[in-house]
């Protein structure tokens, strides 16, 4: 099971992807914990410097916009 | 090409060409096109020169740099670094963290969101060249210069603790090769992602500036807005503080102040006000920043676009 964090303070975009990563999860049949991370605290520990950002099983793999749904399917595959 | 376009649209409805109305519809299906036109090329091209500029490189780009110097490298990043304002927390720790200056983090934040191609582009299209450079030099005026004065001021100690107890990072960049098909694609996003987002306004700002064109007589707001009055300026910078929109979402409001009569310098400086302070965004940097530093941020911005609202006034 992959293990998926969004972090992203609240703006549209971030609900945008984590939206986006469930519906493409459910699409392929993937099973995940998605999480989402608004404390910028939290955030900042990951050294990323825009939001939204994905981190996939402790890696930052994505920051700064909303990914597309093909990255997403990658992560899964990966 | 577009104008007879536009003259034939108008002659298929059943108005006078030579009435106010007709006028009016002239103007409008003349001016949408072309801003929508020029703002979805601009946008592109910004969208695929966007990705040479991420975050990371413009942070390893400027930490080390001397001051001064830096302020206005900072400032002119800001221009082409894609920001959005709920990035602008990760961005400000990222700079501080890897050793950015103060003040040159400021300049950067203030230019970022004020001079950006959507407000450069619209100010071209609808109020010619000679408003986008003015408002282009002096927001980077602002910038350059309000990040310069909050550096010498050594405000470091009102930063909040845990920013300032982070651990210092090295400015690396991930050395991504990014083809050229996904900086179209970037650029096509942006295109979709930003007019998606702006046409409205801008159909809006058109609309009202048809509106006067072909109705409302000139020199209504000259009484209360126009260059004698001294106090207009600070009022408009005032009256922008609260108010939160995009560079977009003001040119309507612009378009009809102008429209109207109100004198240059203090419609630039309420535009100024509008996007680059903002209670919201004041709101957001408290949970970095101490008041003391935010209060310092917004007078001293405040009082340079001041500067420039009164500049613009004598100078034209």
């Amino acid at each position: 099971m992959k293990n998926i964090k969004v972090l992203g303070t609240g703006c549209a975009n971030c609900k945008t992807t984590v939206k986006l990563i469930e519906d493409v999860a459910k699409a392929n049949n993937v099973e995940i914990s998605l999480k989402k991370i608004e404390d910028i605290q939290q955030i900042m520990t990951f050294n990323v410097m825009s939001t939204p950002a994905v981190v996939v099983d402790e890696k930052v793999v994505h920051a700064g916009g909303i990914p597309s749904r093909e990255k997403i399917e990658s992560w899964f595959n990966a | 090409m577009l104008i007879p376009a536009s003259e034939v649209l108008v002659a298929e409805l059943p108005v006078e060409r030579e009435s106010h109305l007709g006028s009016a519809l002239q103007f409008f299906f003349y001016d949408t096109p072309k801003v929508l036109l020029l703002l979805t090329g601009i946008v592109f091209v910004m969208g695929m020169i966007n990705s040479y500029f991420t975050p990371e490189r413009t942070r390893a780009f400027l930490s080390g740099k001397s001051e001064g110097f830096a302020n206005v490298l900072a400032a002119s990043l800001g221009i082409v670094t894609p920001f959005c304002s709920c990035s602008a927390i990760p961005l400000f720790i990222g700079f501080v963290q890897a050793g950015v200056p103060l003040g040159v983090t400021f300049s950067f934040l203030i230019s970022a969101p004020m001079v950006n191609e959507v407000a450069l582009t619209l100010l071209f299209a609808m109020f010619g060249w000679k408003v986008a450079g003015l408002y282009l030099v002096l927001g980077l005026s602002v910038a350059i210069v309000s990040g310069w004065i909050i550096g010498r001021l050594h405000m470091e100690m009102y930063l909040e603790d845990w920013v300032r107890n982070m651990p210092q990072v090295q400015a690396t960049v991930n050395e991504n090769v990014v083809s050229l098909n996904e900086r179209l694609d970037s650029g096509f996003d942006s295109v979709r992602e930003i007019v998606g987002k702006v046409w409205i306004y801008i159909l809006a700002g058109i609309a009202i500036g048809a509106g006067i064109h072909g109705y409302v007589p000139e020199d209504f707001m000259a009484s209360f807005m126009g260059k004698d009055v001294w106090w207009a300026v600070p009022l408009a910078v005032i009256a922008g503080i609260p108010m939160y929109t995009n560079a977009a979402g003001v040119i309507p409001i612009v378009q009809a102040l102008l429209a109207k009569g109100a004198a240059l310098g203090t419609v630039l400086a309420f535009m100024m006000s509008v996007i680059g302070l903002s209670l919201p965004e004041m709101v957001i940097l408290r949970k970095v920043l101490k008041i003391r530093l935010i209060a310092t941020f917004v007078s001293v911005v405040a009082c340079g676009i001041l500067i420039v609202g009164y500049v613009f006034n004598a100078v034209l």
